[in-house]
């Protein structure tokens, strides 16, 4: 039963993230940007709880606790202005909300 | 060797467990189409079989071979998935109940939570049903669904919290442990507002009367699954009486002491502890059963913004409540 | 074996999925797969020894935030970027910048250099189940972030609720 290497989770983590970073670069549709970033916050938890597991101290874990907690808090905010951007203008495309008067 | 005959051992357990509640499930519909029934004094079904007892089969057979009918527009993979999702999720959930003493396919150190991740993700079947479906009916229903399961599901984990306080553990097995060595062997007693909370947020999780809204039949003919027919109809009445189970159980193992009987009783009356713990539990299981039949036979239905009211306004303020109550006894008594 | 093949099927399908949630034209299935996505994350956790985290995985993440986007697509009724690109004109080029950082944290992971060992070790874990030794360290050396962790969800509980409502026309 020879253990995982910390690199794969490791490199897991990195290309989760770079998806999320990917989709967030190229999608311009406010909720698939938040889901990439959603994405992205993923990879690093990943990392996180890899590194947490063999180094066998909790703080990892605390700090990923932690971070999906500020995702919840992210993703409403986040949501709740896009409902408010939504009643002025009703498209969720970025490149289309480019009137500066409201 | 030793890995296939602990596999062998789950797979039996497995089997066994499905086909016992597939059975209850059978006849929880033909038993709550007699008590209900009978509660409006009249007969239930009669005709097939002595008092109606083979009806259940009858219902079977008819639901899987009713045509499968697929809305025009709909969207067709996720019609498809949203009753799987449904029915799997609910009976995931039945794999970390534990029925008595040592029986239980999956002793995980997060059994409570685990129910938690279950029902959050049978959310997804309803919404997911109501939308593909490409149907107004269906869309509403499947909204209004979703966004009260969701609310009762904070006040539902809010008014388990008491109970992990009180045991120590989030194992199953280790509460009902817990409670045997309570004075009072059951924590319904001080855990009452958690109990009164939880048997609230039981009734609407599983979308029965009085907060069967989603299913209003004057305003959205049958909810999310109205374009459903035949066999996938069936796999959603499957999921929600699976539920209703699951629910009952949960009740059981968190609140009443599962299959255990408090200590005062078996020690008034000695003989009481010959009788097996399968006996207590589905005694147990059986009456809060019976109370979701009773209940709709009874209770008219709320309108949503109560609905809403009490979720939001009631039931989350007293489980809080419920919580810091215990929390400071615990602490400092 | 068994672990490096169990992680190789987690591994595989997470970066399936998660390719599947950002190139989705449709949200909802974007949504879907990200549901999928999560529950394997959740399975990854299980297999780091994290059972507490993994429920907590799916909990907050497939039943929270999943939720609130799947709602906020049906009730805009955003069903699909009809007519438009759902990628920018440049994607190749962004796609590269990716490429580039990924490589980049490719070869910082080469000269990654762990610090020494902490002291909770598996079994110590397995045998004080873990939700019990991360509670204990975030309710005794964490108690001040954790705080700050409730206002920080407070605080956008009245912002949504204030951004949310339907102001009337003065």
């Amino acid at each position: 039963m020879t253990p995982v290497p910390l690199e794969w989770y490791l490199m897991l983590g990195a290309i989760v993230f770079i998806i999320g970073v990917f989709g967030f670069l190229t999608r311009r549709n406010i909720i698939m940007m938040l889901i990439s970033i959603e994405l992205m916050l993923n990879g690093v938890n990943i990392s996180l709880l890899a590194l947490s597991h063999y180094m066998q101290d909790m703080r990892g874990q605390v700090l990923v606790f932690f971070v999906i907690a500020c995702a919840g808090a992210a993703v409403a905010v986040g949501l709740a202005l896009m409902i408010a951007a939504f009643r002025n203008k009703p498209t969720s495309h970025m490149d289309e909300m480019d009137i500066l008067k409201g | 060797m030793d890995f296939a005959l602990t596999l062998g051992i789950i797979v039996i357990k497995i089997a066994v467990v499905f086909g016992i509640v597939l059975f209850h499930v059978a006849y929880a519909t033909y038993f709550e189409r007699k008590i209900i029934g009978r509660m409006q004094a009249r007969h239930g079904p009669m005709e097939v079989g002595p008092h109606g007892l083979l009806q259940p089969f009858a219902d079977i057979i008819k639901l899987f071979f009713k045509e499968d009918i697929v809305p025009s527009h709909a969207d067709r993979w996720l019609f498809y998935i949203a009753p799987a999702i449904v029915v799997i999720s609910s009976m995931t959930a039945l794999s970390v109940l534990p029925f008595f003493e040592g029986f239980v396919i999956a002793d995980i150190n997060i059994g409570l939570l685990f129910i938690l991740v279950i029902t959050s993700i049978s959310v997804y079947g309803i919404v997911i049903a109501g939308w593909s479906s490409n149907s107004k009916y269906s869309f509403l229903g499947g909204l209004r669904s979703a966004a009260q399961l969701i609310s009762y599901e904070i006040a539902m984990g809010l008014s388990l919290v008491g109970v992990i306080l009180m045991a120590g553990s989030m194992n199953l097995s280790d509460i009902v442990k817990a409670q045997h060595q309570y004075p009072l062997g059951m924590f319904a007693f001080p855990q009452f507002l958690g109990f009164f909370v939880f048997v609230v947020a039981a009734f609407a999780e599983t979308n029965r009367a009085p907060f069967d809204l989603p299913e209003a039949e004057q305003e959205l003919v049958a909810g999310y699954f109205t374009e459903y027919s035949g066999f996938r109809f069936a796999l959603f009445f499957l999921g929600e009486y699976i539920a209703m189970l699951t629910m009952s159980i949960m009740v059981t193992l968190c609140f009443l002491g599962g299959w255990t009987i408090p200590l005062f009783m078996t020690n008034a009356l000695p003989f009481l502890s010959y009788v097996p713990g399968i006996v207590w539990f589905l005694m147990k299981v059986y009456a809060f059963m019976f109370l979701f039949y009773w209940i709709r036979a009874t209770l008219p239905r709320y309108r949503y913004d109560q609905l809403m009211a009490i979720g939001w306004k009631v039931l989350i303020p007293l489980s809080f409540a419920n919580v810091l109550i215990t929390a400071f006894i615990m602490r400092w008594l | 074996m068994l672990p490096k093949l169990f992680f190789v099927y987690f591994a595989v399908m997470i970066i399936v999925l998660s390719l599947l949630v950002v190139t989705r034209k449709n949200l909802v299935h974007s949504i879907m797969w990200m549901l999928l996505l999560f529950i394997h994350i959740g399975g990854l956790y299980l297999f780091l020894n994290a059972e507490f985290l993994a429920a907590i995985q799916i909990i907050v993440y497939a039943g929270a935030i999943l939720v609130l986007f799947l709602f906020v697509v049906l009730l805009l009724n955003i069903r699909e970027e009809f007519g438009q690109r759902w990628f920018i004109r440049s994607w190749q080029g962004r796609g590269f910048v990716a490429a580039a950082l990924l490589l980049a944290i490719m070869l910082a992971l080469q000269y990654i250099v762990l610090a020494p060992m902490g002291k909770y070790s598996i079994d110590y874990i397995q045998r004080e189940t873990h939700a019990k030794v991360l509670g204990t360290v975030l309710f005794n050396e964490y108690v001040f972030p954790f705080m700050i962790i409730a206002l920080v969800l407070f605080v956008p509980m009245i912002a949504a609720v204030v951004l949310a409502i339907k102001r009337r026309k003065a």
